[in-house]
């Protein structure tokens, strides 16, 4: 439908393009500058064209990074999705216990990231952390500095105590919107409760599960503060996930044009990954149409 | 199948004991529903209707009275133990499962062999008219065939005690509805299960039930047949609720052996007259608007009234009259094609269709 | 206030809603736009209102071109199916927001508030929030607001057909009081042909895009001018039955024959399509010449205070309209009576040949006693 077109309206929405240039646009564009160019100081740049990118791109440390981060969001995903699912099932659903729940579920959410770090940090530590100590007592020798496993141990399970409860109250909500006349029918029909989940719960769970893998997938895949303050990227290069490379070169060593390349890249493989997501997800719905 | 017996129900929400008089959702209720029976529990919404409902299906257990079913106490037993099915307001299928898999489905919960599985649900997508799209997801099927599936998963079943149908034509096209009317028609004739409708439309209940059941404030005010329900009320509210417009109403006293109002007088029989002579009643007359007689001379019987409007509907006419001097306003239908007075007609109430109220309570 | 469409079409995307439609509405009366659910109405009346700009035609006003004037710019009121109400205002705050907007003095909002709460009857509700409210007070709130502004234009979109049948039964003879009464200009889109009726004034039927008839509500309901108008205003459905005149015979739906009636006397041998409304299809003969079918119910549905039996017969599907309440068994054998008096024949071209109501604007044709009246 074709409305009264109205001019106007385009210079109400003037603000937000102006905040969006300076957010994101402009440091993009100094980002795309940088990865095209070369300085040796002294405000002398030299234009190198794509040499960056294929410097970065045949980098074996790029490989193994991009290698391990997809190996942690996949683990990630693996436990959190399913696990998240699992405990909304089975929260209550009404009395005073759903509001205390829901909030003692909430708190590691509002956690800074630093600070998760510095928790599983000493959580695990095997001299003063309770976990750590704990399993020493038992005769398990747990040790994430050296051992790179317990290392992965350790930052995996960090990321699912931080993260699961964002799938579970997703997941919550979407189990709420359900209408009750679907559990009675369910139960009218005589469905186990497995059937329940099949056939009802889990099909109207479908768009908040998505929005959870998308979230779950772009966060852990971009993941920088809590592995690097628990391992530093360690034992050896163990737990150096993308981030933390990248970090590496354009702060440590001072690499801007490398590491401008490193993150357009970097950018381009999150965004593709996100658009195969969705794009596979909208085509089984588009599929169950036909 | 089964005959369900509803004895001494009552429900109240505020639990057994703390309940006052105003807090039952569902006052006390003897109430029977024959094997076979098409039945609709008609009502404005808070009526209660939809938790008398729930108190078939087991979603509420009363705070009063038992439930039985053919003899068996269910008063306690849930809905699943109960062989009851139910169709939704809202379409309720599984978004994932074909038509086929749907119609199947509470006979593959209850474990029959995959050969009576497919037996019995062609023969219920035949009855209604679904086999075209057994293989289709049942998602992408329209509101009424997704109705028509709710349906058929009580129908494969033989064990069902009664269908229960929740107001199932809210969503539906109106062109569609009186197609899937026919249909409950059909299936009700063909299998004769116990049937239990609920509704607020007058009309869907008329057409749908061999026997309706009126409810207003959590009681049930009459149960009878539509021709029951129009002809002989048991309340006013009945009255008005049946029919359109509804049943004219004039609030009288008597006077020996009349019924006296603004604008005239008319006589009682004296069966009638034993009944309300003597109690302190609220009296009304009632007169449905189509054997409201107009006329446009006196005669017998006859009350002097005054025309106010006429609608003209093209299948008839509807007459706004006040009676005498600015008394009661009577409605009246009129043929099409019916001579009718300019303004001042005359009015007879004919006594064979004339109703008497005692505090809304017809008097018969 | 005076409005005419002229020549106006409306395409969206491709699809074309409304087809060079031209048409003027009675200046300070009661307009009817009677159709089928995508017949246009809406379009029509988003036109009208300054919502929409047709893609070709024009809307004069007062004789003025004001096709492109906005929503703002007219002087309009517009009533919507769904019960729209502003839901954190009071009643009263409602009803007065359109004053307040045109900023009138306080005593006059507040006279103008009371007075048209009172003739919607929701006087005693001022304080109440809509959703405090049932759908019928709710509607009621919502034409008030668009009365209260006293706009030379109301528009109204099928206001009752979200409300339960008594309700609708109310406020249709209510509102038939207030057009009456109004000085504006009034537009009121419904698809059904007994609230038409009831409302009167001036029927515009359109279908699929096109304006099909205009005229007096009874004149055209009692002549319509072809087939589709029969159709879509007809309800129950009318019956159509093909035949044929050959002489002095009339011969329908196969084996039903009968002499010619008077009102066929003009007509030309050949083969007709017969139109009888489903009250003049009786249970028992209305008259000596009437002819009978046997047949079987197919579904007897009840409205109101009619019964409608569905009765077929070797293909042929025929409405029988039934005063009062009454029931039937599926499948049961009936006979029905159809008096040649009361058909409708429509020509090759589906238009209307002869009426048995005479040409628009007479006296109905037949003066029988029927029902109650009294010769």
């Amino acid at each position: 439908m074709n409305k009264v077109q109205n001019n106007r309206a385009w210079f109400l929405i003037l603000p937000v393009f102006v905040l969006v240039a300076f957010s994101a646009i402009i440091p993009l564009m100094a980002v795309v500058n940088y990865s095209v160019q070369d300085s040796f100081g002294g405000g002398v740049w030299i234009f190198v064209g794509t040499e960056w990118f294929e410097s970065v791109l045949a980098d074996e440390r790029l490989h193994d990074a991009l290698g391990r981060q997809l190996l942690f969001s996949g683990l990630v995903l693996a436990i959190q999705i399913p696990l998240g699912v699992m405990i909304a099932l089975t929260l209550p659903t009404r009395g005073w216990l759903v509001p205390l729940c829901l909030i003692v579920l909430a708190l590691p959410l509002l956690v800074p990231f630093n600070v998760v770090g510095t928790i599983w940090q000493l959580f695990a530590r095997v001299d003063i952390g309770l976990l750590g100590h704990t399993l020493a007592d038992l005769g398990i020798e747990f040790n994430y500095t050296d051992d790179p496993l317990h290392a992965w141990i350790t930052v995996v399970l960090m990321d699912v105590w931080h993260w699961t409860p964002l799938v579970v109250l997703l997941c919550y909500s979407g189990l709420r919107a359900i209408p009750p006349a679907f559990y009675q029918a369910a139960r009218i029909d005589g469905a186990s409760r497995y059937a329940t989940f099949r056939y009802i719960e889990l099909p109207k769970l479908r768009g908040v599960l998505t929005i959870a893998v998308l979230l779950r997938f772009m966060d852990s895949f971009m993941i920088f503060t809590e592995p690097f303050v628990v391992t530093g990227g360690g034992p050896g290069n163990a737990t150096n996930f993308l981030s933390i490379v990248l970090t590496n070169w354009a702060i440590e060593r001072r690499d801007l044009g490398p590491a401008a390349a490193f993150s357009i890249i970097y950018f381009l493989i999150v965004l593709l990954i996100c658009w195969m997501f969705y794009t596979a997800i909208t085509r089984i719905g588009q599929a169950d149409k036909r | 199948m089964a005959r369900i017996v509803l004895d001494g129900v009552a429900h109240s929400y505020a639990g057994k004991g703390k309940a006052k008089a105003d807090d039952y959702a569902l006052r006390r209720l003897d109430h029977v529903w024959e094997d076979g029976g098409a039945y609709a529990l008609l009502g404005p919404s808070g009526c209660g209707k939809t938790t008398l409902l729930n108190v078939i299906s087991g979603l509420i257990t009363p705070s009063e009275g038992r439930v039985l079913f053919d003899e068996r106490d269910v008063t306690r037993l849930a809905t699943e133990q109960r062989n009851i099915a139910q169709v939704f307001q809202f379409p309720v299928i599984y978004d994932t499962m074909t038509v086929r898999q749907n119609l199947g489905f509470p006979l593959v919960n209850r474990g029959l062999p995959a050969d009576r599985i497919a037996a019995r649900v062609g023969e219920v997508a035949e009855m209604l008219d679904l086999s075209d799209a057994l293989d289709r997801r049942a998602r992408n099927l329209s509101a009424d065939a997704k109705q028509k599936i709710s349906l058929g998963r009580g129908l494969v079943r033989d064990d069902v005690a009664a269908i229960l149908f929740d107001e199932p034509l809210t969503v539906i096209d109106p062109h569609v509805k009186w197609q899937l009317r026919r249909k409950l028609k059909e299936i009700h004739e063909r299998f004769h299960r116990t049937l239990v409708y609920v509704t607020h439309d007058q009309n869907e209940a008329l057409t749908f039930a061999d026997k309706v059941v009126v409810m207003l404030d959590g009681q049930v005010l009459q149960v009878g047949t539509p021709e029951e329900l129009f002809e002989t009320p048991s309340h006013t509210f009945v009255g008005y609720f049946i029919g359109s417009p509804g049943l004219n109403l004039i609030d009288c006293t008597l006077d020996g052996g009349d019924a006296v109002f603004r604008g005239g007088r008319i006589a009682l029989d004296d069966d009638r007259l034993a009944r309300v002579r003597g109690r302190n009643v609220a009296l009304k007359l009632g007169i449905r608007p189509r054997y409201v007689e107009v006329l446009d001379r006196a005669g017998a019987e006859t009350l002097p009234a005054q025309i106010n409007d006429v609608e003209d509907l093209g299948t008839h006419r509807l007459v706004d009259l006040a009676l005498g001097d600015g008394g009661p306003v009577i409605r009246a239908m009129v043929a099409e094609d019916a001579a009718l007075p300019a303004d001042a007609a005359f009015l007879r109430f004919p006594p064979e269709r004339t109703r008497l109220f005692a505090d809304d309570v017809l008097v018969a | 206030m005076t409005v005419t469409l002229d020549g106006v079409t409306k395409t969206v995307a491709g699809e074309t809603h409304l087809y060079g439609m031209s048409l003027s509405l009675v200046p300070n009366g009661l307009n009817v736009l009677l159709g089928p659910t995508t017949a246009g109405k809406t379009s029509i009346l988003r036109l009208l209102a300054g919502l929409d700009r047709p893609t070709a035609g024009r809307v004069l006003v007062e004789g003025a071109d004001r096709t492109t004037a906005g929503v703002r710019d007219r002087d309009v009121a517009m009533v919507y199916q769904q019960f729209i109400n502003y839901p954190a205002f009071s009643v009263y705050d409602n009803i007065a927001a359109p004053l307040r907007r045109a900023r009138l003095p306080g005593p006059e909002i507040d006279r103008r508030v009371r007075d048209t709460a009172a003739l919607l009857h929701i006087d005693h509700l001022l304080d109440r929030l809509p959703g405090q409210l049932s759908g019928g007070q709710q509607q009621r709130t919502a034409l008030a607001r668009a009365l209260v502004k006293r706009a030379r234009l109301l528009l109204l979109d099928e206001p009752l057909v979200n409300l339960d049948y008594k309700l609708r039964e109310e406020l249709r003879t209510e509102l038939r009081h207030i057009f009456q009464t109004g000085g504006a200009t009034v537009v009121y889109a419904t698809t059904e042909p007994q609230e038409a009726l009831l409302l009167g004034g001036q029927a515009i039927v359109v279908d699929a895009g096109r304006v099909l008839q205009i005229g007096e509500m009874v004149d055209v309901y009692r002549n319509p001018a072809s087939v589709r108008v029969g159709e879509v205003f007809s309800d129950p459905p009318i019956n159509l039955i093909a035949g044929r005149i050959a002489g002095g015979e009339v011969q329908f739906g196969g084996e039903m024959r009968a002499g010619r009636p008077v009102h066929f006397a003009g007509l030309a041998d050949g083969a007709y399509r017969f139109g009888v409304r489903a009250h003049h299809v009786d249970l028992a003969p209305a008259g000596p010449g009437a002819v009978s079918l046997s047949g079987t119910v197919e579904l007897s549905e009840i409205s109101g205070a009619e019964t409608f039996v569905h009765v077929r017969h070797n293909g042929l599907n025929l409405v029988s309209h039934e005063e009062g309440v009454h029931s039937f068994r599926l499948g049961e054998p009936v006979t029905v009576y159809v008096d040649p008096d009361r058909l409708y024949a429509f020509d090759a071209a589906d238009r209307l040949a002869a009426s048995p109501h005479g040409p628009a604007g007479a006296a109905p044709v037949l003066a029988k006693t029927a029902g109650a009246g009294p010769a």
